[in-house]
């Protein structure tokens, strides 16, 4: 009887929490209402013997809450493709239609040969025809080597595929069909030699592509590191006292970094044990209240309880629209800088609602061919907004 | 003033005030300053206005041998609080900090990341008390920006190997037996800047990817018992989050059933946007990037699933060129928070030397405390509670004589894991991985009183 009870919370569903505190409550029940729990012994003996597989055809424990997904639903969420390319939908594209795709859609953020440093890591480069043979990115090893592309720590193509496929274009996401995914990553791996120019990548030969991936063979499980009781790979001792002879600062930062992080005096409490250094000064040789005084404290008052304003500025916005992404104050990015949209607009007194209209339905040909994606949920309060801290060159 | 009360109950106003400077200074202390002394005076005056920092003006008086000295102007001259009405109730809908506080706020790094949606901000743990982090201040990680979803049209799906495969609402979610339960959340490359070198000023940037809340939810074993998961052949569960991202985290399903959650809360309150609003996966332990945001479905399999976020990103590169693959479980790591890089020390004399400590396997068990570079140490106090996988505030005494000192912290878990020095991780991992460096944290004390953050080991 013992060993059932002790069997019951460890395979059977009926209890699914904590298992010490289940048993507990059991035994409990056990004891002061053995006559009431005599049905449910004999259930739970029964289920102890068959196992799980009765155990899930148990009533529901939860009447009422959550229903059954339908085919539909999970097939539109389920997209996930895996190393074994489970989950990868039939297919194909060529590395000229991918070329097409990429031009169109990756190309201004990713640079024509996916080299861009601009927005994000290179996805192309560092990968040699030696590392196609051996499945191991040389370059990994050497401590010299600038960084590491995409390509040179890819292990799997499915997780390549599987990610433009959930999340690429960036600003667009899931925009892409099966088609010109497979188009999109073939015309990558040609960007990184790995495929040919008049290569056609679909599901059926997934797999052998997979075999030509320079880092194939790169990764390693690592799993003391995934079990909660693991050890660590690194031991270190408990010492208590003259544990090392000397001390000696190997790293520190440079007096000139000294406000790279801005002003840290406006990064730290008004009061209490210590200050914010003021990095807007040289590093001082006394301590604060040996330098007489402290500095004063300036806090613009706030009328009590006041709303905050009804539309945020138009930096706020922009970070808010992701705006910032593709345009820069004073740099040119995938768009235009803001000073370079001033200058242009300066004179043109119908200028904030020509930007309005712009921002929120997008286009090209004002500067190039690369088209502003549309932003038609916007207010007008903040496309106004937006247009007139564009039209001031983002400040 | 207000005059909307009877006369009577209105405080009276007791003296005529003075204007500052002379108010608090005798008339002999004015001379002194008309002949001359003027420096002082500035302090003084300074101080006086500032009020935040008074204390410090009259310290300075104080030291400054002011004789006749007759007390503190911010308790002789009773303020505009002490003498007026303050404002209503609900005067703030939903209270904000004082404004006074404003300086703590989550921060980017500069030039850490190239555009601001891909980006993350970090925690102020330079000026928080106590365990818990402050919901407006809990540190951002997104990939692909952050959204107010609408929790009524927010699904949740668990497929793969389950029996019956199941859609569930907020309402059915929040219909369930739920369970609040502290952890800590930490980024997996937080302090990942200093593999190898010193980087980042304070302890915001060096350890701020860190944050702990109370969450509530559903436990997933729940879930997965609710759906019939397949406990033979169901090893491990994929996570996705509904954002452009759809970020997806494979996790264990030992992980799993042990102690995650299907979190729709944090302190108290719904989940904030910026932390995944309507529903997140906590993931007690494991890096932060498997908590999933705006999660919309789990799925059960029997191998893992190899996402971006696994297979390019989150891999420690090794110094032979490898990468370790799922290197989830946060070791045990600590850093003291007061006094910290960035900070200066008011003067000589006593401080509480107080910081964070936690793991991902467990409770913390100890924490020593080092004020000579790692040659001798004191085991410091933990403060209650201590729980598994959550963070755990140490204090510990410390008196300064004004001479140059190097502080450290070590903590130890309850599985006798010993929080290592930088040249012992640097000995096996390099200094490319990036990731989960959780080094032993050494901040220098200048005789000056301004701390910086250096490297011993
Ligand atoms: C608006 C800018 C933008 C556009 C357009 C864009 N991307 Fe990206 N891409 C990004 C950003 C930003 C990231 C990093 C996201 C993150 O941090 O998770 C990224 C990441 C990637 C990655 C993963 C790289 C890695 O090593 O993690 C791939 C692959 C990729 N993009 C492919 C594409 C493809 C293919 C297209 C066109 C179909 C595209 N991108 C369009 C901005 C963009
Ligand atoms: C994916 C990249 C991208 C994003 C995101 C983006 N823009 Fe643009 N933007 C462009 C490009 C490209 C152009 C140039 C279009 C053209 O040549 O007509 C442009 C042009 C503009 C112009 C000048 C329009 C003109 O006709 O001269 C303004 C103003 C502007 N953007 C504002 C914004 C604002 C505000 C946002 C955020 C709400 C934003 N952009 C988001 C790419 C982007």
């Amino acid at each position: 009887m013992g060993a059932f009870i002790i069997n019951v919370p460890a395979n059977v569903s009926l209890f699914p929490r904590r298992r010490e505190s289940n048993f507990v409550e059991f035994r409990k029940c056990l004891q002061t209402w053995i006559p009431a729990c005599a049905g449910m012994t004999m259930l739970v003996l029964f289920l102890g013997i068959v196992g799980n597989a009765l155990a899930q055809s148990a009533p529901q424990k939860f009447p009422g809450v959550g229903r059954a997904a339908t085919p539909a639903e999970v097939a539109k969420w389920d997209i996930d493709v895996r190393p074994d390319l489970k989950g990868l939908p039939k297919g194909s594209g060529s590395v000229a239609r991918g070329q097409q795709v990429w031009e169109a859609k990756c190309e201004s953020c990713h640079g024509a040969f996916g080299e861009s440093n601009e927005v994000f890591t290179p996805i192309v480069g560092g990968t040699t025809k030696a590392d196609i043979e051996s499945g191991r990115v040389a370059n990994l090893r050497r401590a010299d080597f600038p960084q590491r592309t995409t390509l040179m720590k890819l292990a799997h193509l499915s997780s390549l595929w599987d990610y433009i496929n959930r999340a690429m274009p960036w600003n667009a996401p899931k925009s892409l069909s099966a088609d010109d995914v497979y188009a999109v990553t073939a015309y990558i791996l040609h960007l990184g030699d790995i495929l040919p120019a008049d290569f056609v990548l679909s599901d059926a030969n997934m797999a052998q592509v997979q075999n030509r991936l320079p880092n194939r063979n790169g990764l390693q499980k690592y799993t003391p590191k995934w079990d909660v009781r693991g050890k660590g790979d690194v031991t270190n001792v408990a010492c208590m006292q003259n544990c090392k002879q000397e001390m000696k600062i190997t790293s520190n930062l440079p007096d000139h970094a000294r406000d790279a992080h801005g002003n840290l005096a406006e990064q730290h409490r008004l009061i209490g044990p210590v200050r914010g250094a003021d990095t807007t000064k040289p590093a001082p040789t006394a301590p604060l209240l040996a330098r007489a005084a402290l500095p004063a404290v300036a806090v613009a008052p706030t009328p009590r309880g006041d709303p905050p304003p009804a539309v945020p500025s138009g930096a706020a916005l922009a970070r808010k629209h992701n705006c910032t992404a593709c345009h820069a104050q004073a740099s040119k990015l995938v768009g235009p800088s803001y000073a370079e949209v001033a200058a242009k607009y300066a004179n043109d007194a119908n200028a904030v609602s020509k930007m309005m209209e712009k921002i929120k339905i997008g286009g090209s040909g004002a500067w190039g061919v690369i088209p502003m994606p549309p932003h038609p949920t916007m207010t007008d309060a903040e496309l106004k907004a937006l247009a007139e801290w564009a039209l001031r060159g983002g400040k | 003033m207000p005059t909307k009360y009877p006369e009577s109950t209105v405080p009276a106003q007791t003296g005529r005030v003075l204007k500052a400077p002379e108010h608090f200074l005798s008339q002999a202390q004015i001379a002194e300053v008309q002949a001359g002394r003027r420096d002082f005076l500035r302090g003084v005056f300074a101080s006086a206005l500032a009020g935040a920092s008074a204390t410090a003006g009259v310290a300075a008086a104080q030291a400054a041998g002011v004789s006749g000295f007759k007390g503190d102007p911010n308790i002789l001259e009773l303020p505009e609080h002490t003498t007026g009405l303050g404002s209503p109730v609900a005067a703030l809908g939903y209270g904000t900090p004082s404004k006074w506080e404003k300086n703590l706020q989550r921060r980017e790094s500069p030039g850490l990341t190239r555009v601001s949606a891909a980006s993350v901000s970090f925690c102020p743990l330079q000026g928080l008390f106590g365990i818990i982090t402050p919901n407006g201040l809990h540190f951002e990680r997104h990939h692909q920006g952050w959204w107010d979803i609408d929790p009524s049209k927010h699904r949740f799906m668990i497929n793969g190997l389950v029996r019956n495969p199941k859609v569930y609402t907020m309402d059915d979610l929040m219909r369930l037996p739920s369970v609040s339960r502290m952890h800590f959340i930490e980024c997996g490359a937080n302090t990942g800047m200093e593999w190898g070198n010193v980087a980042v000023p304070t302890v915001q940037y060096t350890h701020g990817m860190l944050s702990c809340c109370e969450f509530t939810g559903v436990p997933l074993s729940v879930l997965l018992e609710d759906c019939g998961f397949d406990k033979v052949k169901g090893k491990y569960i994929l996570a996705e989050g509904s954002d452009g991202s759809s970020m997806t985290r494979t996790i264990s399903m030992n992980r799993a059933l042990d102690d995650c959650i299907v979190a729709y809360a944090m302190n108290g309150e719904m989940l904030r946007p910026e932390n995944g609003y309507p529903l997140r996966l906590v993931a007690p332990g494991l890096q932060g990037v498997s908590w999933v945001k705006w999660l919309r479905r789990i799925e059960v399999g029997d191998q893992p699933y190899g996402s971006k976020d696994e297979v390019l990103h989150y891999i420690d590169l090794m110094p032979d060129g490898t990468h370790r693959q799922y290197t989830s479980i946060q070791e045990c790591k600590s850093v003291i928070t007061t006094p910290s890089g960035g900070q200066t020390l008011l003067d000589k004399g006593f401080y509480n030397v107080s910081g964070l400590a936690w793991s991902g396997r467990g409770k913390i068990k100890r924490v020593d405390v080092s004020f000579d570079g790692g040659q001798n140490w004191r085991t410091a106090k933990l403060e209650t509670p201590v729980l598994t996988k959550c963070l755990t505030r140490f204090n510990i005494s410390f008196v300064w004589d004004g001479s140059p000192c190097v502080l450290q912290s070590r903590a130890i878990d309850d599985t006798g894991y010993v929080q290592p020095k930088i040249n012992q991780l640097r000995a096996v991992r390099g200094t490319r991985s990036i990731y989960h460096n959780n080094a032993i944290q050494s901040w220098k004390l200048a005789a000056s009183g301004e701390v910086s953050n250096v490297q011993v080991y």
